[in-house]
């Protein structure tokens, strides 16, 4: 007999199978993603996810019969009551009470859910988007210190000091210099006591005397705590790029915002969540929507919950420089924005909006990326709304004054989803992106 | 006398779950001399492989063997069978083994100690024995050039992806496994498999067929109106070698228009799969050699002092869930048991020859109360494979323990009818019932090439002889004589006949899409 430990031989045996899997799969995997990037909140998208694909192009035929129809036979355990010449009733579907009718020898294939990595989702999420390289751009980071703990030190201040380590050393160096328990000397005195009481050993109280004085000159010359025990907890500076953004996501909700269009800004904001992200440690997310008034609302009531009402833009950003001022200070944030919109807006509101945006909004913003979305015009119907089709809607126009060469401002149009990566990259590959 | 106690103290082969090298061997040795001395098995030499549950999914979804050529419906099968064992909706298997010389057993280092034991009792005697011994292994199965085999078919796919790229390959392959089922040789050669051999003359082969003179080119359309004579029918038939049930073999061979390198993918899938179809045919007899291996022996360890009460405590516990069969009408039933009416067998065999009944001697007069139940069970388990085996040693006895009934589920009758049940009368129609389940033959379509039509559009024509009425399952099977036309390379048609009455049921016909040509 031989024994062999293949316990270490190279993993992932089966993973030539699984790339050819993936890519035989690839359509509907690839739509899989696309219908899971469109439900699962943004902050999600990153993890892998469970996809379910129907096995329609993954499916392995072979000859076999039919599961119903015909005369079959079957030999099954457990009659309790039934005799010869007894009639069963079929149960719904041809499928048997009296036996594994159901294709004894098919394969009887649901949709199956497996699952894909982070890097093999984000791969495929991001070439539902045509991707060829993320952002070359890069954002300005200011360098901070934090500080990062590092061992420790034998000196140090009060609030640093390590109690554990401290005690521990005290303890080994006690146990090493054998200073006398509290509860040896107490010891020791009880007997001395029960003796003086008693009286007979006198020699037995000498010992026990000499020993007692010996154990507390012990306990005074070893003191409990030494300062050669103390420690500190040592931290060290370590630079490091301010690590936290917080990204705007303004959304006109009014009536003529399509699912298409807010589908559209979704997939917009997850690319620009997933960028920040792969820059800053931490990233917050706000949602404001608003129609003629805005609100900071949850993911899902930003997406999903239709509002009818005018559209007053100031208010979004009003909102935002609320927000700003109450939790986000400037100088300890980098601050994003993006907004979507169908560009329309009331008219006496443009300048307002103007004047916000140009004078408060941009001087506290890293960046502010301006998307305007609009119908699909492959998809027919559209053109009737025709808000970009020729003419400059309000919104662009006013938006136009602000971007002057060299403020953090970019405005783009998209109509279809495949517009939305070159977009993104657009906007955030140049300096001076400018309409 | 103390050293006669410190020897029984230290009669346990192992104590505790953990498992190391030492009491592996341990029990291995005491394993063997149960297997050897009191059994009689012979079995290939045992090579035992430790492996990761990882790795044991991996082993998984390339059916089981060690190396295999890339394919992605392996990958498929390792993603389903990795989320429902992350989802804990299924456990591995305890054990693979691997029908070559040696004899691979993988075990799982998860696995507690009383596990690695069963395991080895289970399948590197068990099934080991089975492999070597039965007949069906012996004229099928080279166990000792599999593996150089596979390792051979592995390269030669890796490098037609290389030459003739990965699409190209994918498509013949996935052709090849549609028609797995049928790409094998029902019928016993004369020379046993060599493998190795097979190899070496690929060369010479391709040689060969390269100037070989292709009858199908030779056909020159005739005259229209000028009828056939019946014995050129005949004559072309013969050329061609029809009718032809293994449908890979026949494409390898005379599908005019497959490169080379496609009929050798052919031939690898073919050979595959005839590997494979022993094993097919044998579950029952397989397992059921095997489960009353490990439950003989680890009884006996029990018995001898070499295992301790908990141990036995824990191996009966898997034991018993293994041999588990719900009855017909429990939820959890989805047919029988291969496990349990394979291990309920041997037992009674062991029954009937050691303490037989006036029923059974009657039934079985060869071995009821021959005493020799080890060489009884070594007869059945050498020559006989499930369907055989069935009608030849289930028991009247174990049909009624079982509580067996036949029914017959006729589509055209408004409900099913029990045909017979476990009682006089019933006996033996159950148990032919029961060993035709077993049959392959019975329960794969039968499926076979009848003719090319030569002087038209070559047109190459299948029948389905159709048994008690019951049809292909269309949608599948057009995917599958999709495959076919696209490895022929003309149009296929498939005629459903009935096998009494010879009257046609259903007729498909699908041209080739001739994407695996371009």
């Amino acid at each position: 007999m031989n024994i062999i430990d293949r316990r270490l031989n190279p993993k992932g045996k089966s993973l030539a199978n699984r790339q050819r899997f993936l890519r035989r799969a690839k359509e509907q995997i690839v739509k899989a993603v696309r219908d899971s990037s469109g439900k699962r909140s943004i902050q999600d998208i990153e993890n892998g996810d469970k996809i379910s694909i129907s096995t329609g192009g993954v499916r392995e035929p072979s000859f076999h019969r039919s599961a119903s129809g015909g005369l079959r036979e079957h030999v099954v355990p457990g009659n309790k009551e039934f005799v010869e010449g007894d009639t069963i009733p079929r149960p719904e579907g041809g499928g048997g009470r009296g036996g594994s009718e159901g294709s004894p020898d098919g394969d009887g294939e649901d949709d199956f859910r497996f699952v894909l990595s982070r890097e093999e989702f984000l791969d495929i999420f991001m070439e539902d988007l045509e991707l060829p390289d993320l952002v070359k751009q890069k954002i300005k980071q200011t360098e901070n210190y934090s500080l990062h703990r590092a061992g420790y030190s034998s000196s140090g201040s009060p609030s640093n000091l390590n109690l554990v380590r401290t005690m521990r050393n005290s303890l080994s160096r006690r146990i090493a210099l054998r200073r006398p328990k509290p509860e040896e000397i107490e010891r020791l005195e009880q007997e001395i006591a029960d003796l003086e009481a008693g009286g007979t050993d006198d020699a037995r109280l000498a010992e026990l005397r000499g020993e007692l004085e010996r154990q507390l000159r012990r306990s005074k010359v070893i003191p409990y705590l030494d300062p050669v025990d103390v420690r500190y907890n040592r931290f060290e500076r370590v630079p490091r790029p301010v690590a936290q953004a917080v990204m705007f996501c303004l959304m006109d909700v009014s009536g003529s915002m399509t699912e298409h269009m807010k589908d559209l800004a979704k997939r917009f904001f997850i690319l620009l969540y997933l960028f920040l992200k792969r820059r800053y440690r931490h990233v917050d997310i706000v949602f404001i929507r608003h129609t003629h008034e805005a609100k900071e609302v949850d993911e899902e009531t930003f997406f999903y919950s239709a509002e009818t009402g005018g559209t007053v833009v100031s208010t979004a950003l009003e909102e935002m420089r609320r927000i700003i001022a109450d939790r986000y200070p400037e100088a300890e944030w980098n601050i994003y924005a993006a907004q979507a919109s169908d560009g329309d807006n009331m008219s006496n509101d443009n300048a307002k909006s103007a004047a916000l945006l140009e004078n408060v909004i941009l001087p506290m913003c890293q960046y502010f990326a301006y998307i305007e979305v609009s119908q699909d015009y492959e998809g027919g119907l559209g053109g009737a709304l025709g808000s970009t089709l020729g003419r400059e809607t309000d919104l662009w126009r006013t938006y136009k004054l602000v971007a002057k060469p060299g403020a953090p401002i970019a405005m783009r149009k998209v109509r279809t989803r495949r517009e939305i990566f070159p977009v993104f990259r657009d906007l955030f590959s140049r300096e001076n992106a400018t309409a | 006398m103390s050293m006669q106690m410190l020897d029984d103290g230290n009669k346990l082969i192992f104590e505790g779950a953990d498992w190391d090298y030492d009491k592996i061997k341990r029990a291995y040795d005491a394993i063997e001399r149960i297997a050897f001395d009191e059994m009689g098995l012979d079995i290939y030499p045992n090579q035992i492989e430790v492996i990761t549950a990882e790795q044991m999914l991996d082993a998984y979804s390339s059916i089981g063997m060690p190396l295999m050529y890339k394919h992605w419906s392996f990958g498929k099968h390792f993603a389903q069978d990795e989320t429902l064992y992350r989802k804990g909706l299924r456990g591995l298997a305890y054990e693979i083994v691997i029908n070559s010389s040696p004899c691979i057993s993988y075990i799982m280092e998860e696995n507690s100690m009383t596990m690695q034991t069963l395991v080895i009792a289970h399948a590197a005697f068990g099934h080991n024995h089975f492999f070597k011994n039965n007949n069906l292994f012996r004229q099928w199965t080279d166990a000792r050039g599999i593996l150089d085999y596979l390792e051979f078919a592995k390269t030669f796919i890796l490098k037609c992806e290389e030459r003739y790229g990965h699409q190209a390959v994918e498509r013949t392959l996935d052709a090849a496994h549609a028609l797995m089922s049928h790409g094998v040789h029902r019928y016993p050669r004369k020379q046993p498999l060599d493998l190795r051999e097979e190899q070496r003359r690929e060369d010479e082969r391709q040689e060969y067929n390269r100037k070989m003179y292709n009858d199908l080119w030779r056909t020159v359309p005739t005259k229209p109106g000028v009828k056939e004579s019946v014995s050129a029918v005949e004559n072309r038939k013969a050329l061609l070698a029809l009718p032809e049930e293994n449908i890979l073999y026949f494409l390898e061979k005379k599908a005019p228009r497959l490169h080379q390198w496609q009929r050798e993918i052919l031939r690898i899938v073919r050979r595959v799969a005839q590997y494979f179809y022993p094993q097919k045919q044998t579950k029952l007899m397989n397992e059921g050699c095997a489960t009353y291996t490990h439950y003989y022996i680890m009884n006996r360890l029990h018995q001898k002092g070499l295992m301790s009460d908990g141990a036995l405590l824990e191996f009966l516990h898997s034991h018993t869930s293994v041999v588990f069969q719900p009855n017909f009408d429990d939820p959890r039933f989805s047919g029988i048991n291969p496990y349990a009416i394979g291990f309920a067998m041997m037992q009674d065999i062991e029954r009937i020859a050691t303490n037989p009944t006036e029923e059974d001697r009657e039934w079985f007069p060869d071995y009821a109360g021959n005493g020799d139940a080890m060489g009884t069970l070594r007869e059945a388990w050498a020559n006989f494979r499930d369907e055989s085996f069935v009608l030849q040693y289930l028991s009247p006895a174990l049909m009624r323990k079982m509580r067996m009934f036949e029914v017959r589920n006729d589509a055209s009758e408004p409900e099913m009818l029990v045909e017979a049940i476990h009682n006089e009368r019933g006996y033996r129609k159950v148990r032919k019932a029961l060993a035709r389940q077993y049959d392959i033959g019975y329960l794969e379509p039968d499926i076979q090439i009848v003719d090319v039509d030569l002087a038209g559009d070559r047109k190459l024509i299948l029948q389905h002889r159709v048994i008690n009425r019951v049809l292909l399952d269309e949608s599948d099977a057009r995917a599958v004589l999709r495959h076919i036309a696209n490895l022929w390379g003309y149009e296929v048609m498939l005629m459903e006949v009935d096998a009494t009455t010879e009257a046609v049921l259903k007729e498909h016909t699908v041209s080739a899409s001739s994407l695996l040509l371009s």
